[in-house]
């Protein structure tokens, strides 16, 4: 089973030169970590920023520089500011390429749910419907299934839904799957120590295994 | 130029009423018109609706509003880590309407513009498509949503001048310019007031045509929700 480290270091692989990236909170967020160095990608913060940078040291903290999760950040040189219409119109113009995001269920046919869970505190969606509705590719971040041992990899979620046939790949802590644009999920790469049949018992929804299934690796 | 100046807070909200329509700039704490919340609760009102992207927190921003009853219904993306909020949530004394963050931003930009509703694809299939008109173009499907407008907008900038116009600094930008030109009296408190002239016109964020209050704040205290740092 992978860490929340490891299964950000497998994500950052999916990451390709050029692009311009939106990462949730969580998981996602650690992806920025592990994007190779030799890459030129750009992260935009959907309260108005295009490229993000490390955290500050606490000398350079400034409340009026912060990220998504109101964590303070710093920018990179060339850097660019905006409001939140023109941060959405990015997004909804489908100018972002990637977008990494946490989901709390994933459907076999790429719903994704991930704001509200009835009956518990709802917070509210943030900007996930706008960009789960309009990004060219999105790949989810998540724990295969809940602590209590059941999947969230489902044939239907159960949750209220964020948005419908969007995911495109998911990064499990046991597996690499992708979403068939006939329903189903592909299973591309295992966990180190996994095996297939644990995959198959813990996946709810459909699980479609080609050939032989190999083992994932990070760098 | 028109003048617009304001002497403080308490001039610039006094003949805010109650059961008003009231926009604030801010993403969670970050460019928050933290001397108008102040002064607004000085004042006797209640029945509030408040559009914002967020809440507050218990202690800090809205929240204090919050807590002292002054409002009916919060118009917002996100409201999450307010206890009081949860609480006035939870026993029905306030009403909360949950708006994809990008269609908030485009409803007010949309008010602001004089655009009565656009079709969005963000909440297709969700809860949030409940009631709302439904149509495909180029074969993807899209929500109607309609334009957000407000009695009073209150925005919070970094650099203005006394006839209204604007510059924001960082990410403290956020919704402030979309509700500057959303309310019908907009309310702009600023770091640092200064003459016509003395803001280099290409760098204006916010023309002053959309503000009819200006005044210089004070006392920011610009509390951080999240402080992260590297070592």
């Amino acid at each position: 089973m992978l860490t929340k480290e490891q299964i950000a270091k497998r994500i950052a692989k999916e990451v390709k030169n050029g692009q311009y990236i939106n990462l949730g909170i969580g998981i996602p967020t650690l992806v920025a970590n592990y994007i190779p160095k030799d890459l030129d990608v750009v992260l935009q913060s959907e309260n108005g920023l295009l490229g993000i940078g490390p955290f500050p040291t606490a000398d350079k903290v400034d409340p009026d520089l912060i990220n998504a999760g109101k964590q303070t950040i710093t920018m990179v040189p060339g850097s660019a500011l905006f409001n939140s219409a023109e941060s959405f119109a990015m997004i909804r113009g489908g100018h972002v390429h990637l977008t990494i995001l946490g989901a709390m269920e994933v459907s076999e046919n790429g719903d994704i749910a991930n704001w509200k869970i009835p009956g518990k505190m709802v917070k509210g969606m943030g900007g996930a419907m706008d960009l789960v509705a309009s990004a060219k590719n999105i790949i989810v971040a998540m724990q295969h299934c809940s602590k209590d041992g059941q999947s969230k990899l489902l044939p239907e979620c159960s949750l209220p839904i964020t948005g419908i046939r969007c995911v495109k790949k998911i990064v499990s802590d046991l597996a690499v799957l992708e979403v068939s644009p006939e329903g189903g999920f592909i299973l591309k790469e295992r966990a180190p120590g996994v095996s297939v049949e644990e995959i198959q018992a813990k996946t709810g929804g459909k699980l479609i295994i080609e050939g032989e299934i190999p083992e994932m690796t990070f760098e | 130029m028109i003048n617009k100046t304001v002497k403080n807070a308490m001039e610039a909200v006094a003949d805010i009423p109650g059961n008003c329509m009231l926009m604030m700039g801010g993403f969670g704490l970050s460019g928050i018109p933290e001397n108008c919340i102040q002064a607004l609760l000085a004042k006797n009102i209640s029945g509030l609706t408040i559009v914002s992207n967020n809440a507050g927190v218990d202690d800090f921003g809205i929240g204090l509003l919050l807590k002292k009853r002054m409002v009916k219904k919060m118009i917002s993306s996100y409201v999450g880590e307010n206890a009081e909020f949860e609480r006035q949530l939870l026993s029905g004394e306030l009403e909360v309407d949950l708006i994809p963050q990008g269609t908030l931003a485009e409803r007010v930009r949309a008010g602001g513009a004089g655009i009565p509703a656009f079709f969005t694809p963000a909440g297709v299939g969700t809860e949030v498509a409940e009631g709302k008109e439904i149509r495909e173009f180029e074969g993807k499907l899209y929500l109607m949503e309609r334009w957000l407008r407000a009695d009073f907008s209150i925005v919070k900038a970094w650099k203005g001048d006394t006839s209204g116009n604007l510059i924001f600094k960082g990410t403290a930008r956020n919704f402030n310019p979309m509700m500057a030109a959303a309310g019908k009296i907009c309310i702009a408190e600023v770091e640092e007031l200064v003459q016509p002239g003395e803001l280099d016109p290409n760098q204006i964020h916010t023309p002053g045509i959309y503000v009819q209050r200006i005044f210089q704040g004070e006392n920011y205290e610009k509390r951080i929700e999240q402080r992260t740092v590297t070592q």
